[in-house]
């Protein structure tokens, strides 16, 4: 494979950005290390809803992490308040910054940022306040009465950036970066982009998501993306394979720590890999299909690939969006192979979304927590319940099981409803000479 | 550095729907504000709104998008139309991967999605729309501009409450600076349903004045909150180079922008809202002196209105630059709202005209600002700054000046006139 090869990376007025903190909350674990020992042994986490009463909705699975807020350490005040998303994330954060080693009152808080994505936001608060302020959807004219005072909050959900803000003390630009499907991936491109334009040396950033909901899981039921393969929940989300028959809802979060080179070199900090390249396209075509040939998520890969300074060929690894559904995986596999020509052949391409379910606009956090780890452990993680090759689909998918290999250079790839196409390359650390 | 300017504006404000009805209206003081009439709002302690009157989703969009659009996406891809034809952009003015979409939202399609919650548990998950999962979620007006106008460059979607408008400029620029010639850009939010009015409601903030003349008075001594609006802008942001190029007018240079948080409250250090302004001024090689106005952010809350006045007068000096807060008229639009300050100030750049602040009579003891009130004023167009604060401590600053103009390295004589916009007072 491609391991030894000049290694690229985008400097924009000399500034790189590394990754130094992993958190994640993840289905089949909280924590990284539970995560990755998951996603690594090919375990699925998809299993029946138990969030709630699913016997009425078409598609009854999730990929659900099973949390206690109070043992992940979360005060009475922040299981009252915030939403489960939020806890997430706060858990996350707390994980990435003790990984990082980042001693907060060392830091200028001007010089430090957040950038959180999520796709739906609060719903599972707004949902569960609306049912009481409504009646049970019964008054459209909803009672005010009942209004928890965090309403707000659920209301707006670039309170989950804020909420992340307070924690680390971050005085930078905080926001919320919500595209969809992509958020998770925008999210860190966006403090990708932050830390080389000068303006922060630290972005906590990342994604969360808890949609599992009735009314998110009613949406995806609507359109028939989700999988209705109840009989078989374990291996109800098989990208690549032919008989695949959708996603499985899953949640969580991943906020990672990502700094500038030359301060986390300064701190002597460990350094996962570094975000080399970063780009967003739109299809412009239709805000939940997809046109076949893939012709945006390709131009969003070779942009990243521009920004990296890496050919094609550099690339080790892909973490596909793999949402198993139709036309997605299609639509994927076409991409790739515009993208990076004949090396889309010589490469694997793995969906961890096969055992940890999509997360919407957490998902493409949590998969560069794992190209991170990828490069950092030289293994490549599998895609879970592909037993059944597609003859339509001809890359190498890594089946089953995780393989050790040496990895430089990573990609990761997103795509979503509203046409949102995003992709991000990570590369291993230079190392201190360079 | 690439040079970002606005060439497009489409303006839906409750004070007018489109740039020029807006504008005359918003010279003229015209107030959209009034008793919420969308839904019977008599039950609930604030009952005062900026509500778009006129607005026929079928006069502006083929009939198959309106069963799957919230009315927020409604309004907004009308006025992604007019921004668009006022910058004269049609689909082969640039290669279609080359022009973007970055806006701002706040609350989503919630007006749908209350409509849908209702299905979900009235009659159950197989009667909820199978628009549903695209209507209601933040991206929907990026997604949707991006479809009918075919841009297909990058596309973003950020959330800070009413400091992301701002913010979504911010990040038009940066893509332009990456290389997009185009980004389509600004913020719309409507949400002017129940579940979204009792929402807003629980933040504290709103009026509940029933006088629309008394119910919105940032920096009056008898500030009580705000009202909020629909509505919002979408802006056209270019590369100058290649709107030159083109032909097309500019109205005015995105020239500085600065983002900040604050989280001092819990753990000590400075105001953010200055930093804000003090970075966007950075940004635009701008001294204080440069600036000819402000577009406050002008919360009506006394404890904001008194931290964003000591921040002008700290910043520039005491009364020492008109500010103004056209939102008065309109109401607070959540994402909306900085855009549509941003089009205000841009257009004041055009006409040499700053429009007024409404119904504000007596300015709070202690703030020491020179508030543009009741008439609007005339000035000798030089920078202009737009400021916005969102809920949880977002602030936000973007800096304009005249698009032949450059600030940085030395500013002209002109630009350094202090009294400059006072000529004609």
């Amino acid at each position: 494979m491609h391991s030894i090869r000049s290694r690229g990376g985008a400097a924009v007025n000399g500034r790189r950005a590394v990754i130094t903190g992993l958190g994640v909350v993840a289905p089949g674990g909280v924590g990284t290390k539970a995560f990755w020992q998951a996603i690594t042994s090919g375990r699925t986490a998809t299993r029946l809803i138990t969030a709630f009463d699913a016997a009425a909705f078409r598609s009854r699975i999730a990929a659900e992490v099973d949390f206690d807020p109070a043992a992940a350490e979360l005060s009475h005040r922040e299981i009252r308040r915030l939403d489960r998303a939020a806890q997430f994330a706060l858990v996350a954060t707390r994980e990435t910054l003790s990984d990082s080693g980042l001693e907060l009152s060392r830091l200028d808080p001007a010089r430090v940022g957040v950038s959180i994505g999520t796709a739906v936001g609060c719903t599972c608060k707004l949902e569960a306040e609306y049912l009481v302020l409504s009646d049970t959807g019964r008054e459209w004219l909803v009672d005010h009465s009942y209004t928890s005072p965090h309403l707000h909050d659920y209301y707006m959900p670039g309170s989950m950036a804020a909420e992340i803000a307070w924690e680390v003390n971050a005085q930078g630009p905080v926001t919320a970066v919500s595209a969809g499907c992509t958020s998770g991936l925008d999210a860190l491109g966006h403090a990708v982009d932050l830390i080389r334009e000068g303006t922060v040396d630290v972005m906590v950033a990342g994604g969360t998501e808890a949609p599992i909901s009735p009314i998110t899981v009613a949406c995806f039921d609507a359109i028939k993306a989700t999988s209705p393969s109840t009989d078989d929940a374990a291996h109800a989300m098989r990208p690549f394979d032919r008989t695949r028959t959708g996603f499985v809802l899953g949640e969580g979060a991943a906020v990672l720590l990502v700094e500038a080179e030359e301060h986390a070199r300064a701190r002597d900090a460990r350094i996962y890999a570094e975000i080399t390249g970063f780009a967003s396209r739109s299809n412009a075509y239709h805000m939940t299909g997809l046109r076949p040939d893939g012709t945006e998520l390709a131009a969003a890969v070779t942009a990243a690939l521009d920004e990296s300074k890496l050919p094609p060929d550099a690339i080790d690894y892909v973490n596909a969006h793999g949402t198993a559904t139709k036309q997605n995986d299609r639509h994927e596999t076409a991409a790739l192979k515009k993208a990076l020509g004949e090396h889309a052949y010589r490469i694997p391409v793995s969906s961890i979304k096969s055992m940890i379910g999509h997360s919407l606009g957490a998902i493409g956090s949590i998969e560069i927590a794992a190209c991170a780890l990828a490069i950092d452990q030289g293994i490549v993680p599998p895609t879970a319940n592909l037993t059944e090759p597609d003859p339509e689909l001809d890359l190498d998918y890594v089946p089953l099981e995780a393989r050790e290999q040496h990895l430089g250079a990573v990609l990761s790839v997103g795509s979503g409803f509203g046409g949102f196409q995003s992709a991000m390359v990570l590369a291993r650390p230079r190392s201190r000479a360079a | 550095m690439t040079t970002a300017v606005v060439t497009g504006i489409g303006i839906a404000a409750p004070n007018g729907l489109g740039t020029d009805n807006f504008w005359a209206a918003t010279l003229r003081g015209q107030s959209g504000i009034d008793t919420l009439r969308r839904f019977d709002v008599s039950g609930y302690p604030s009952r005062l709104g900026g509500e778009i009157d006129g607005f026929d989703p079928a006069d502006h969009l083929p009939g198959r998008l309106i069963p799957q659009t919230d009315r927020m996406t409604q309004i907004a891809l009308a006025a992604s139309d007019w921004a668009l034809a006022d910058a004269g952009v049609a689909a082969e003015t640039y290669d279609t991967t080359q022009m973007g979409v970055a806006t701002a939202g706040a609350s989503g399609g919630l007006e749908y999605g209350q409509r849908e919650l209702d299905t979900l548990w009235t009659a159950g998950p197989q009667h909820v729309s199978v628009y549903m999962s695209f209507a209601w979620f933040y991206a929907v007006n990026t997604g949707q501009i991006s479809i009918r106008h075919g841009l297909r460059g990058p596309a973003g979607v950020v959330v800070s409450d009413q400091a992301g408008g701002l913010d979504a400029v911010g990040q038009a620029r940066r893509n332009i600076r990456k290389g997009a010639r185009l980004i389509v850009s600004g913020g719309m939010d409507s949400s002017f349903c129940p579940y979204g009015w009792v929402s807003r409601i629980s933040a504290g903030t709103l009026s509940r004045s029933d006088d629309p003349s008394s119910a919105y008075l940032p920096f009056d001594v008898r500030a009580q909150g705000h009202v909020p609006g629909e509505g919002g802008a979408i802006l056209v942001v270019e590369d100058a180079q290649a709107a030159r190029a083109r032909g097309a007018r500019a109205y005015g240079e995105v020239a500085g922008y600065g983002a900040t948080f604050d989280a001092a409250a819990r753990h000590g250090g400075g105001r953010g809202l200055r930093r804000a302004v003090e970075a966007a001024l950075a940004d635009a090689g701008a001294a204080a002196a440069d600036i000819g106005v402000v577009f406050a952010d002008g919360s009506g809350t006394p404890e904001d209105d008194r931290a964003e006045a000591e921040t002008i007068t700290a910043v520039f000096g005491p009364g020492a630059v008109p500010v103004t807060v056209p939102k008065t008229m309109t109401g607070r639009m959540n994402s909306g709202g900085a855009p549509t300050d941003l089009a205000c100030a841009l257009l004041a750049l055009r006409d040499g005209i700053v429009p007024p602040t409404i119904n504000v009579r007596t300015i709070a003891p202690g703030y020491d600002i020179d508030l543009v009130i009741g008439q609007p004023r005339p000035w000798r167009p030089g920078a202009a700054l737009v400021m916005s604060r969102g809920k949880g401590g977002f602030n936000s600053a973007i800096v304009l000046c005249p698009a032949a103009q450059v600030l940085s390295g030395a500013p002209t004589d002109e630009i350094r006139d202090p009294h400059r916009t006072r000529l004609e007072e």
